[in-house]
């Protein structure tokens, strides 16, 4: 018997019962809706993960003072401060794997614009702080290099910190005052939102370190130095470079500690990744449960049809069909069950994916895996699940099956 | 009605149907059911044999074997040369298939497919081509003179049109015989005949029919007549008149109406 006529008469065979066919392979779509529905909500949020970290500066490295040792006591990091502004020169001047390079002081505070205040954190930076966060002026203008060198009192304020500030009018070319120091409002900066760990990153205002040392802080030294590499792949380079630079600065013993330290982001990324791969597999497990119970369906509904067309059975051997045309015959129609439930369940799937996306706002992605693997799936359980009914069809004894009432 | 037949007429030595010492034993838990004790008999080509014997004589066991749905216990049944009793399941699927055309008490057609579609599917399981199968069924279903009928589903014809479709369909693969298991036994005594003229007219064409009856008006149509009992052959001779079928349609009143009514 010729394939393409079995699975004619397999379509056949279930439009003769319309209403049941339909409700078992509804098992099968809606397995296949729930794990293509899974896998894209998983992988968007993966993806979106990836997004705010990529959005931090992959390539962005933060060298910041070591731990203070004396006499044996450490205390934590940053509590040394042997992190100079000259420091910061050098490793833009010697490190060929570094791009941009940002000092950094730091300063809280009480600040007070016309009638309103807001306490916020206000960050000493470099020039260069935009290109290395990825950051952009929303209106208005960064300082300058001259800014930097004039310890100007300028400021840029994050969009938290202007909409609490400025409400209704623009801040640009306003004065607010931070710490009783006058401050002239250069720019605003656009809304980056929260970052990985939840922060407000917007609640800041920027301005030149040298301004954040001499009038705010006080303190003398750098909090930290941002650096980007070259390319994401530069990043280890850029890593040794830094550090062997400054260890000789700092004239550290071969067998001394450092008195800095180096973070990267890779890191946090691999461990965020991890944790929505975590979720994803987590998330498409529970929907194909539903897969797996759309395959009881078909070989409980099989074995119903198995029982009802016995006589057809008989018919069918008595005139020729050897065991495996029986058999073929009726995993054919479990296949054609879980092959149109796969395929309405992939339509389904992404229809109510791209639905999601546009209801909750939530990112969904569907990858030509995801259909891959529900299709291959839907066709294994027609498989797994048609082959005992088939078996059992194809074992039934020709007399018996023809006397069977 | 039934046109020239283009059966390959396999060489005429020999017996077409070679049984000895055939029994067959049935166990049904402990106790064993003897169906068959020891039968033999020769068939040749172009008999009408009509099996009678009541129930529980071994007939039906004997047409199972025939028809290699079942394997005998102990004996020998070689049709056409082949050793049927040493086959596999498939290999007495495939002997199904093209030596033996199957005509049932009750019509045993497939409901919700048509004439055509019932009398295609021993073709399916050959190497037949669509085109040619199609052209086959519909010649069958002309030779058994419903030419007109073949797009009609079972529930739209009658029982005598049903059975004219199960004989189409053991035809269609112009097979060595044509086993017939009480094919009248549902059906009313005008259509009984006219059924029992169609079988006439292919033996006539060189067709082998072997016919399984417990009526005796039936079975004097057939040329031949072996009689079980109690799982032997009883009696095996030659009918030297049967009836006509053509002839004895004539005596029987279209319709039988008046006979309900009285």
């Amino acid at each position: 018997m010729k394939i393409l006529n079995i699975f004619l008469s397999a379509f056949r065979a279930l439009q003769r019962n319309k209403m049941r066919s339909f409700l078992t392979m509804l098992g099968i779509i809606i397995g296949v809706a729930a794990v293509i529905a899974m896998l894209a909500i998983g992988q968007g949020a993966e993806y979106s993960v990836k997004e705010q970290i990529a959005a931090l500066g992959t390539n962005v490295l933060m060298v910041y003072p070591g731990a203070q040792q004396q006499a044996g006591v450490r205390s934590g990091a940053g509590s040394a401060t042997t992190l100079t502004e000259d420091d910061a020169l050098a490793i833009s001047r010697e490190c060929p794997a570094v791009q941009y390079i940002s000092p950094g002081a730091f300063a809280g505070g009480q600040v007070i614009a016309g009638n309103l205040n807001w306490a916020t954190s206000i960050q000493g930076v470099g020039s260069d702080y935009l290109e290395i966060r990825q950051w952009l002026i929303e209106y208005g203008d960064f300082f300058t290099d001259q800014d930097i060198k004039a310890a100007a009192k300028v400021c840029i304020l994050g969009k938290t910190v202007a909409d609490n500030l400025f409400p209704d009018a623009s801040p640009v070319d306003q004065t607010i005052r931070i710490r009783n120091v006058p401050f002239k409002v250069a720019g605003v900066l656009t809304k980056k939102g929260q970052n990985a760990m939840g922060q407000d990153q917007d609640d800041v205002i920027l301005a030149p370190y040298t301004t954040v040392i001499r009038r705010l802080s006080h303190f003398p030294n750098l909090r930290f130095i941002l650096v980007s590499a070259t390319s994401l792949k530069d990043i280890a380079a850029a890593q040794t470079q830094i550090s062997e630079l400054l260890r000789m600065r700092h004239k550290i013993q071969q067998y001394d500690a450092d008195d800095f330290t180096i973070r990267n982001q890779t890191d946090l990324a691999a461990t965020a990744t991890a944790t929505t791969q975590v979720l994803t597999i987590l998330l498409a497990s529970i929907a194909s449960v539903s897969l797996l119970v759309g395959g009881i369906g078909i070989m409980n509904i099989m074995l119903v049809s198995v029982t009802e067309r016995t006589r057809e059975i008989g018919i069918r051997m008595s005139i020729g069909a050897r065991a495996r045309d029986i058999l073929t015959q009726f995993l054919i129609e479990a296949l054609v069950l879980s092959l149109l439930g796969g395929i309405t369940g992939i339509i389904i799937g992404v229809v109510g994916s791209n639905v999601i996306s546009s209801i909750a706002k939530w990112p969904t992605i569907i990858t030509a895996f995801s259909i891959i693997l529900s299709f291959g799936f839907s066709i294994a359980i027609g498989i797994f699940f048609g082959f005992y009914p088939a078996r059992k069809a194809a074992m039934l004894n020709p007399i018996d099956a023809l006397r069977y009432e | 009605m039934i046109h020239d037949l283009t059966l390959s007429s396999a060489s005429t030595n020999g017996s077409l149907i070679q049984i000895e010492h055939l029994t067959k034993v049935y166990q049904l838990g402990e106790v064993d059911v003897h169906a068959l004790r020891g039968v033999s008999v020769n068939v040749s080509k172009g008999e009408f044999v009509a099996i009678m014997g009541a129930s529980g004589s071994g007939k039906s066991t004997f047409m199972n074997i025939l028809g290699c749905l079942d394997k005998p216990t102990k004996g020998s049944y070689i049709l056409e040369g082949i050793d049927v009793g040493k086959l596999s399941r498939d290999e007495l699927a495939m002997i199904r298939n093209k030596k033996i055309g199957f005509v049932f008490q009750g019509f045993n057609l497939l409901s919700r497919t048509s004439a055509l579609e019932n009398v295609e599917l021993p073709l399916f399981y050959g190497p037949t081509s669509n085109k040619v199968r199609k052209v086959k069924a519909t010649e069958a279903l002309e030779r058994v003179g419903l030419g007109d009928r073949i797009h009609h589903y079972p529930n739209q014809l009658s029982g005598g049109q049903q059975q004219r479709v199960a004989i189409a369909r053991s035809l269609v693969n112009d097979p060595s015989i044509i086993l017939a298991d009480e094919p009248t036994g549902n059906l009313d005594s005008r259509t009984s005949v006219e059924v029992m003229g169609i079988f006439q007219e292919l033996n006539n064409n060189g067709i082998t029919i072997i016919l399984v009856t417990h009526e005796p008006d039936i079975a004097q149509f057939a040329k031949r007549h072996i009689v079980f009992r109690d799982g032997k052959i009883r009696a095996d001779k030659v009918n030297s008149n049967p009836k006509i079928a053509s002839e004895v349609i004539k005596e029987i009143p279209m319709i039988d109406d008046e006979e309900e009514a009285a």
